[in-house]
């Protein structure tokens, strides 16, 4: 078995609101090994970019971590100082983070924001800038150049999206973690934002944590998915499972909005009937009861745990306990 | 650039004529017969009538307008009723002081409260955030007039660190003459500029750009100093140019109480004497610095910010 780079251990965030504390994350578990592709899937709004944000410590103020531990190579990051975060943060870890339009800073040049992320380089500017155009080259901008000298604006939204692609990699990360990056594209764009990446990781070697709400992107691209809901961990495993044999009817709910097939995409986002639980007051019993049609009696009183129900899949669901169909 | 300059200042040419065919008309429709009041109740007819006449207050008021106008191209602005020298003479020697006074305030109250107001923003809810917060509105409330008062009572009367009044002779001379003036018409805005710094600071710094310059490890100084500052600053270059007209009227009001020569002192004593030509030409230059200004502060804008230069 390859070795563990990050583990999420019983990871529970919440935000403080004025409506109370919002259960952002609860008792989130699940690990990236070297070199591994693993995708986050979940409806909005079910704390996905709350996780990644999580693991770098770049969460807003009224962020609060009630328990649980982020540990990158052993390290438990929550406990590191800032100064050791500081070191992590685009050299080991990258993140490419949602939204494209607002990622750059709009009065920097693009040339400018990439000079400034290789300030751990001691090579000449005209060095580092090479390197930067070589790296947009990598991701697909054609004159990349010339294209230094322009600002934010003067890109679409999928070119911004390949730069901050090319910037999280320019310092060839351990980890990359990249929250829906594909979601602002149209379809031929996203196939070849997936395509260089699949490409760039085996270049690179680097695992990869990617989230999105495209199935099929999931499908095509990553070794193992983590599903989430309304806060919570519901189902993992290896990819291959997960497609055949959804162990949670929230998984086959998302697997039959979504064709499931990279080429064709949703043409609206999965919807499914009902509304998420509000993470403020949370019911009790499982969170998806009040939209699952095979909910029990159990599933109002006690909360389904996720357990393994084979090697490498986790559900959370009465349904694969014997004892509860009885 | 080039393009969004040009079109800029010829914004501002529009905005000048507008202003200044508005206090044209403001000034002759004030009562009483000018003339009268320039010469004296012990006038001859004759006199009153040739400087009806050199004044053209005997056309229609548009033709005194076109009259005004025309000289104005020509860089005329008449000529002093009591001294007979030049307008244009009289205000460009005047100029000078008031320029320096507000230039000399503005400097040192947004340099102080870019950097209290920055600091603020980066360490927020600080016991230093709570601290510099309630001195900035405190400055932001203190009235020109009483800090102007209580400046030249400790600091010139009883302290004498500074002269009191006048403009002085020579460079240092000088600038220790314009210490209180500038120091009294800067105070509330340090307060204000410290203020909106930090708001919009907060902002700024709450952005995903932020985020994202952070996610790279980037130092936290360059972060606040370049990353946020860069945006968080046009809105007090807007205010600042704008803020022109305030501190003009300002320096009317310390132009008085220090004693000093300037365009406010120029002003007030050509109102009360009815002296139109000079009030004239200080409206002019006056209307013509805050024109300037806000024009310039959008072409800073235009400079730190390529979103707002249109094309390129
Ligand atoms: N700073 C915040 N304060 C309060 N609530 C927040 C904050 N950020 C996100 N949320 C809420 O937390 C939940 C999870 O959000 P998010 O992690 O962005 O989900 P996702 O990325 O899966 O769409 C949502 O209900 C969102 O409204
Ligand atoms: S535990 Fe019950 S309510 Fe929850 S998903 Fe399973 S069957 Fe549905
Ligand atoms: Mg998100």
């Amino acid at each position: 078995m390859t070795e563990t780079l990050l583990e999420i251990d019983r990871l529970s965030v919440d935000y403080e609101t004025a409506r109370g504390d919002l259960k952002a994350l609860r008792d989130i578990s699940f690990d990236v090994r070297k070199g591994e592709i693993v995708g986050i899937v979940g409806e909005s709004g079910c704390g996905k970019s709350t996780l990644i944000s999580s693991i770098l410590r770049l969460t807003a103020p009224n962020t609060r971590f009630r328990q649980g531990e982020v540990r990158f190579k052993g390290q438990d990051l929550l406990q590191a100082t800032e100064r050791q975060m500081r070191d992590l943060r685009g050299a080991d870890i990258s993140i490419v983070f949602q939204d494209p339009m607002q990622t750059h800073n709009p009065v920097l040049t693009i040339g400018q924001q990439m000079l400034d992320i290789q300030h751990r380089s001691k090579d000449s500017k005209a060095d580092k800038l090479a390197r930067a155009a070589k790296m947009l080259g990598a991701v697909g901008i054609p004159d990349p150049e010339a294209r230094l000298a322009q600002f934010p604006h003067e890109f679409s939204g999928g070119m911004r999206q390949r730069i901050a692609i090319a910037m999280a990699l320019m310092s060839e990360p351990d980890l990359l973690i990249a929250d829906e990056p594909t979601t602002a594209l149209d379809a031929t764009l996203e196939v070849q934002i997936i395509e260089r990446l699949q490409e760039l990781q085996q270049e690179f070697d680097c695992a990869i944590l990617f989230i999105s709400h495209h199935l099929g992107v999931i499908a095509e691209l990553c070794d193992r998915v983590v599903v989430m809901y309304a806060g919570a961990v519901i189902e993992s495993g290896d990819v291959r499972e997960i497609f055949h044999d959804p162990k949670h009817p929230y998984t086959r709910r998302l697997i039959d909005c979504d064709p499931g097939h990279i080429k064709e995409r949703a043409r609206v986002l999965p919807t499914i009937p009902g509304e998420v639980p509000d993470l403020a007051n949370l019911p009790g019993g499982c969170i998806f009861r009040d939209r699952c049609e095979q909910a029990m009696a159990r599933c109002a009183t006690d909360v389904p745990p996720l357990t393994q129900l084979k090697q490498g899949h986790h559900a959370a669901c009465w349904l694969n306990h014997e004892e509860a169909n009885t | 650039m080039l393009i969004f300059a040009i079109r800029r200042f010829g914004l501002a040419f529009l905005i000048l004529f507008v202003a200044v065919t508005v206090m044209f008309l403001m000034i002759r429709a004030v009562p009483g017969d000018p003339v009268q009041i320039m010469l004296g109740p012990r006038a001859t007819p004759e006199l009153q009538a040739r400087l009806t006449a050199e004044l053209a207050l005997d056309q229609p008021i548009w033709r005194q307008l076109v009259i005004f106008y025309g000289n104005l191209l020509q860089g005329d602005l008449g000529i002093d009723v009591f001294s007979g020298r030049a307008v244009t003479d009289i205000v460009f020697q005047q100029l000078p002081h008031t320029l320096w006074l507000i230039f000399s305030s503005i400097i040192w109250s947004a340099a102080l409260g870019i950097g209290i107001g920055a600091y603020a923003a980066a360490h927020p809810n600080t016991l230093i955030d709570r601290i510099t917060a309630a001195i900035s509105v405190s400055f932001v409330a203190a009235p020109a007039f009483v800090v102007a008062l209580l400046s030249l009572l400790i600091f010139a009367v009883n302290l004498k660190w500074f002269p009191a009044i006048g403009a002085g002779e020579g460079f240092w001379d000088r600038l220790n003459h314009l210490v209180l003036p500038a120091f009294a018409i800067g105070l509330s805005w340090v307060g204000y500029i410290a203020r909106l710094v930090r708001a919009s600071m907060l902002e700024v710094m709450g952005e995903s750009h932020v985020r994202t310059a952070r996610a790279f490890g980037i130092n936290e100084r360059r972060v606040v100093m370049v990353y946020a500052l860069r945006i968080a600053i046009l809105p007090v270059v807007t205010v600042i140019g704008v803020g022109m007209g305030f501190l003009l009227s300002s320096a009317v009001f310390a132009e008085i109480v220090f004693a000093r020569p300037g365009l406010g002192k120029l002003v007030i004593d050509s109102i009360t004497t009815r002296n139109y030509p000079i009030v004239m030409g200080s409206v002019l230059i006056s209307t013509a610095l805050f024109v300037v200004s806000t024009a310039l502060a959008d072409l800073v804008n235009a400079w730190l910010d390529p979103r707002a230069r249109g094309s390129k």
